[in-house]
């Protein structure tokens, strides 16, 4: 509404420049663009640069390996919720799920991918605490983040952030580490207790109406799971013969899954499971049972038993293994089956879960 | 490492002590129905069939909320879900038991707002934070969780949230025993009334039952002793030919149970009759909202009324519910009719009798199992 008898002022015109968006996801940020760009300059790379991340092409080169050894490639997609518990986030979560995979592999884990799909509107200093905390997990891990990815939705199609973590390990030819090769005698070690990290992240949902001191157990294990598998190496035998890390559908579905694979009947003491009372409660008040409780820093070892007191002291020598314990082991009889042997002395089947875990009406 | 609120309630030790006890007055068969699927669902968990003597059968009761909750309600909770402006509420294993087509999984799948509570309050929270939306909660159960159910339904008054209404299933205990008893193939000998529900109601309304079809009832917990307690207290009076009402739970019932409870449940609720999946309509057996409630009936909400449904002609989850037939005896048994894929309510909720052998029992030969 300026006044037509007063001359225009060309000199307090300006031209607005563009927002840069520096505080929130927006989708030019997923466009490929100079918002991804700066996004991956001022997040991605300032976090987790290393040379070859920062050679910035489509892909990497890796070095080529010793003929002794194979690589091992796993892939895990990370879309927890919410994105933050106690004990960890889904950065953390996004390194350890990955390295752990491919340390059950019997590899040692070296490079990861990393690929975001971010929520139009994430605050970015919400993605860089994840990135920062990938950092800290992958440097413990002693892995480098050597090639990622930047996508973008729209408002209401993704929940903040989700993470897909791919891993590269190698491991020697000569240790065959697989779900197929359990064998009738093993005993069975589990690194510590169960249930915490599934009852965590129920608990950050906030839908249970309490809270308790119970944090994710969420860790990268390569480190303990390589001491262990030393055991036995220098007369040239594999004292473990099948590794395991019970994550969704916890324990049960684990050890259900290793029967079915190699075709053996597995037993195991309900007493000698380690669980934590606060975790027990937690799940008897809503009708869960931890048995069937992700774990996101545990494993499961089936050894040859002449080595088991060698591997248990080893694992229970690291700080993530300290409440390892012999749980089981492996029979013969009734094959691709696991019975549970109860602290009243009966004996029943343990069952892989079927569908998803519901809290029970009373 | 067990809970110090139940820890001594598993001691292997006593548990092993009250087996004894009972091994020791038994002399002859004795067919035992555990009403609640609470126990049901301990005594498969906890295998406490295989350790008592092979003379005792449990015959597994009705007392599985989820399960009895009738085709026809499920079909209405499913259709008033689907609808576009309704949060469909419910508790969680609600939700993967089947109507005549799909379950509440599905409606989600397809769009529909079905989210899972742990309370029914939840849903109040729901509906003052979505005002423009129809909130509606599936209430079922027995008269352990009327009390709440009652609650929110005053609590809407009070605090003029009208975006609410229940699919009201309420069913109750004692009438069901008297159908159970009254039919000509009943085979029940004694009962353990459930401990829960008669937390809240007491256990007068037995003393009757128990006289006029002269059998021992024992009100009974849900841990391994309690249950053992329970068939001991049950056995005993057998052997004796008493047939007495009996509290084995007394840490918790008392004789007329949890009196303001029960004027809630009797402020909002009234006696019906209802049919339970399975069995058909028993009389008198349910509660439904007062008139002066009726408009947080979801039924008379929507317009949904004229449902009419067909059960699986294979399934035998009547026969079970009643303690006729044993889940393995049913030819759909672990093949056609599995949790993921049940054909019946009983293999659904982890308290459903045909859940319950197929989690902790299928296709197993362990030494000493008496009754599968």
């Amino acid at each position: 509404m300026s006044d037509q008898s007063q001359p225009i002022d060309f000199l307090g015109a300006y031209c607005p420049l563009p927002l840069t968006h520096s505080d929130q996801i927006v989708l030019g940020h997923g466009s490929g663009g100079r918002l991804t760009h700066d996004l991956v300059e001022r997040v991605f790379a300032a976090h987790l640069s290393n040379p070859l991340l920062d050679q910035g092409d489509d892909g990497v080169g890796l070095p080529i390996l010793d003929p002794e050894f194979e690589l091992v490639v796993s892939t895990d997609s990370h879309i927890v919720s919410p994105i933050f518990f106690p004990g960890g986030d889904i950065g953390k979560l996004a390194v350890c799920g990955t390295v752990n995979d491919v340390s059950v592999m019997g590899a040692k884990p070296l490079y990861l991918t990393a690929g975001f799909i971010l929520e139009e509107g994430l605050q970015v200093e919400v993605l860089e605490y994840l990135v920062k905390s990938m950092a800290i997990a992958a440097k413990e891990a002693g892995v480098a983040i050597v090639a990622g990815d930047t996508k973008v939705v729209e408002r209401g199609k993704g929940d903040g952030v989700f993470i897909n973590t791919s891993g590269i390990g190698v491991r020697p030819k000569s240790l065959r580490i697989s779900g197929r090769n359990v064998k009738i005698g093993d005993q069975i070690i589990l690194s510590g207790p169960i249930g915490e990290h599934g009852v965590a992240v129920l608990q950050a949902r906030g839908e249970l109406g309490f809270t308790s001191e119970i944090r994710s157990d969420v860790v990268p294990l390569n480190h303990m799971i390589a001491n262990a598998l030393e055991v036995g190496r220098q007369s040239e035998e594999n004292a473990i013969h099948a590794m395991r890390d019970p994550t969704r559908g916890g324990l049960a579905t684990t050890l259900n899954e290793s029967a079915r694979q190699s075709n053996v009947g597995i037993v195991v003491e309900e007493a000698a499971i380690p669980i934590l009372e606060t975790v027990s409660s937690v799940c008897e008040m809503l009708g869960f049972d931890p048995l069937y409780m992700a774990n996101e820093g545990k494993c499961v070892f089936f050894v040859d038993r002449k080595y088991t007191d060698s591997v248990l002291r080893v694992i229970r020598s690291h700080e993530y293994g300290s409440c390892a314990a012999v749980i089981g082991e492996v029979v013969a009889q009734h094959p691709q089956k696991v019975l549970l042997r109860t602290t009243m002395g009966s004996t029943r089947l343990l069952d892989m879960l079927s569908g998803e875990m519901l809290p029970r009406i009373c | 490492m067990e809970s110090k609120l139940r820890s001594g309630f598993r001691e292997p030790k006593l548990v092993q002590a009250k087996i004894r006890q009972i091994e020791k007055i038994v002399t002859r068969p004795w067919a035992i129905m555990e009403i609640c699927g609470g126990q049901t669902h301990a005594i498969k968990k906890f295998g406490l069939d295989q350790l008592l003597p092979p003379q005792i059968e449990f015959i597994h009761g009705p007392g599985c909320p989820v399960c009895v909750t009738s085709l026809e309600l499920v079909d209405k909770a499913l259709e008033i879900a689907s609808m576009p402006n309704v949060i469909f509420t419910s508790y969680g294993d609600m939700l993967r038991v089947p109507g005549s087509n799909g379950d509440l999984f599905t409606v989600k799948a397809n769009g529909g707002d079905v989210r899972v509570v742990y309370s029914p309050l939840d849903t109040l929270k729901i509906a003052q934070e979505n005002p423009q939306k129809e909130v509606v909660f599936f209430a079922i159960g027995f008269e352990t969780t009327a009390p709440a159910n009652a609650m929110c339904i005053l609590q809407a008054q009070t605090l003029k949230i009208d975006n609410f209404s229940m699919l009201v299933s309420h069913v109750c205990v004692p009438p069901a025993i008297r159908a159970i008893l009254s039919s000509p193939s009943n085979r029940v000998q004694g009962f353990l009334a459930a401990g829960h529900v008669c937390t809240v109601m007491g256990y007068w309304e037995y003393l009757p039952i128990a006289q006029e079809y002269r059998i021992p009832i024992v009100v009974t917990g849900f841990e391994p002793l309690d249950i053992l307690e329970g068939v001991y207290r049950v056995v005993r009076q057998l052997e004796m030919g008493t047939f007495e009402v009996e509290n084995a739970y007394s840490r918790l019932v008392t004789y007329e149970g949890n009196i303001s409870a029960q004027k809630v449940i009797h402020q909002v609720f009234e006696v019906c009759d209802r049919k339970w999946r399975g069995i058909g309509v028993i009389p008198q057996s349910g509660w439904k909202l007062r008139p002066e409630f009726v408009k947080y009936d979801a039924e008379s909400r929507f317009d949904i009324q004229s449902i009419t449904t067909q059960e699986s002609s294979i399934c035998i989850s009547g026969l079970v519910l009643q303690g006729l037939k044993k889940p393995y005896e049913c030819a759909a048994f672990g093949t056609l009719c599995t949790p993921q894929n049940p054909l019946g309510a009983t293999m659904v909720s982890s308290e459903g009798a045909c859940a319950a052998y197929y989690h902790y029992s299928r296709n197993i030969d362990v030494p000493n199992v008496n009754h599968v």
